[in-house]
């Protein structure tokens, strides 16, 4: 894999650079002049926040200057992190252990390897075909019968979410689209940025001037104002990165709003399930966001369909 | 080095979430008694512990399965200084109390597993009369109340490579045995003590 440093990336890095900065300056500022009281908590989890956002960037950098590979080995260890705080959410039984040990260590570096040989035909089908009628078979040879169908439902969908989803972040740079050859690593920045500065953006429109909860119930943080500004501010900022990218600026704005729907969606989708379990976070990595899982949610499903939306229009 | 592997190792497997909720962590003479659902609960608790006082704290292993294998042995005698003890049958010569207390000494610690066995289903097995003992011999040591969780998943009883599900270490408020208590209902405290850690 290679993959081109031209103007366009280095205006993208610098960008997202000079967005940090403000970002840490605001924090400073903020939490230099207001006084004691209970927005100190939320200046404090925003200044985490950012903080966390620096490393994140740092690592994301240092796996695109690798031209590639170190893409496919970060989304790899994200997917085996992501897939831990989903297991360990999960009540699995002492007959699920050799299904997962296959789990964690064959089928997460199988999928991985065949994205960095990008190797669609069997990518796109290792878990929804292979995993999906190995892991009841190998938990059924375990012999135990109790809540079967729970427990492989709930490895294959950890599976599909944490690994197979994830893992078309990288894939997109297999992408064979003309006259864009070696840039697709500015693609997969692209994306991963509109769908984060969606979940930002999200959260500081409804942290400013959200009032009416859209699902109480399923999220307490999510507001009309957080959506609506949220989706509507990122869907512009992707609109107006259609230079990086091999879209048009109207593609673009198009790309932009399937990317922060879905991820919108997948965000609403995981916080059912912390609910559900009785969980605020799905983990105490990232300092300021909680687990991985929770930083990653609507990556997770927002990957998959702008891949098949590039993939099916523009290659 | 290889005590420095070993504690990386334990702590990347385990993915610890440690939590000192009912004391700190601080180097005074105390018992730590936990719940045991894997091999992995002695090491994972053992390296949970701050340097300091990781120095001075010996978990109490029994004798009959780290001594069937050289690295084994290796790791209790030289790594994690563990108190090695009869457990099948103890004689007067061969007391588990007595090689307790004399490995405490006036400065360390113990990590004990007072139910005696692990528990394959991970529910807590009523605690034997060793804890008691203890706190009867040294009145003045604190005795900690620790629950491990999820250890059982990672590496449960029979199995031999471990999954990497996220395990979790809290240490709940010393007990202590009051003036006349009787042996079971100080048992059953201390179990009752480990068991309330569950829900926090």
């Amino acid at each position: 894999m290679t993959l081109q440093i031209d103007k366009s990336t280095c205006a993208l890095v610098g960008g997202v650079v000079a967005l940090l900065v403000t970002a840490t300056l605001t924090g400073w500022i903020l939490s230099a002049v207001t006084p004691k009281d209970k927005a100190r908590g939320t200046i404090q989890n925003l200044n985490a926040r950012v903080k966390a956002w620096w490393m994140m960037v740092a690592l994301f950098g240092v796996a695109m200057a690798t031209g590639g590979i170190g893409s496919v080995v970060l989304f790899g260890f994200t997917s085996f992190l992501a897939l831990r705080e989903f297991i360990t959410l999960t009540p699995t039984r002492r007959g699920d252990h050799r299904t997962l040990f296959w789990v964690f260590f064959v089928i997460v570096p199988l999928q991985y390897y065949l994205i960095a040989i990008k190797w669609y035909g069997l990518f796109a089908i290792l878990i929804p075909v292979y995993a999906f009628l190995f892991v009841p078979i190998r938990s059924a040879l375990a012999g135990d019968c109790e809540h079967f169908l729970e427990r492989t439902a709930k490895i294959q969908w950890g599976l599909m979410i944490c690994v197979y989803c994830v893992s078309y972040v990288p894939a997109l740079l297999s992408l064979d689209i003309p006259g864009y050859a070696h840039q697709n690593g500015k693609l997969m920045f692209y994306f991963v940025l509109v769908a984060q500065i969606s979940d930002v953006l999200q959260y500081a429109w409804g942290k400013t001037l959200g009032k009416r909860k859209i699902l109480p119930r399923v999220s307490p943080n999510k507001t009309w104002a957080g959506f609506l500004g949220g989706i509507l501010c990122a869907t512009l900022i992707g609109m107006g990165l259609w230079w990086a990218t091999p879209f048009t600026p109207w593609q673009s704005a198009g790309m932009s709003l399937a990317i922060t729907l879905m991820g919108f969606g997948g965000g609403l989708v995981m916080s059912a399930i912390k609910r559900d379990r009785g969980v605020k976070d799905y983990g105490q990595m990232i300092e300021g966001h909680g687990g991985v899982l929770d930083r990653i949610d609507s990556l997770c499903f927002a990957a998959p369909v702008f891949f098949h939306l590039t993939r099916f229009y523009f290659t | 080095m290889i005590k420095q592997l070993v504690i990386m190792a334990a702590k990347l497997v385990s993915g610890s979430n440690i939590r000192w909720l009912g004391c700190a962590p601080i180097v005074r003479q105390r018992v730590y008694f936990a719940n045991h659902t894997s091999n992995l609960d002695a090491l994972v608790i053992w390296a949970a512990l701050p340097p300091p006082i990781r120095d001075t704290t010996r978990p109490v292993a029994a004798r009959d399965y780290w001594i069937n294998s050289r690295v084994k042995l290796y790791l209790a005698r030289q790594v994690f200084n563990a108190v090695l003890i009869e457990r099948k049958k103890p004689t007067s010569h061969d007391n588990p109390l007595a090689d307790m207390l004399q490995a405490m000494g006036q400065t360390h610690s113990l990590i004990i597993f007072p139910e005696g066995g692990r528990q394959a289903d991970g529910e807590l097995a009523p605690f034997k009369s060793g804890l008691f003992h203890l706190a009867k011999d040294r009145p003045e040591v604190e005795f900690v109340p620790v629950l491990v969780e999820n250890l059982n998943r990672i590496l449960p009883k029979g199995e031999f490579l471990p999954v990497p599900v996220l395990g979790s270490v809290t240490f709940g408020a010393p007990i202590k045995l009051e003036p006349g208590e009787p042996k079971n209902a100080f048992l059953e405290r201390a179990q009752a003590a480990v068991k309330a850690l569950n829900h926090l």
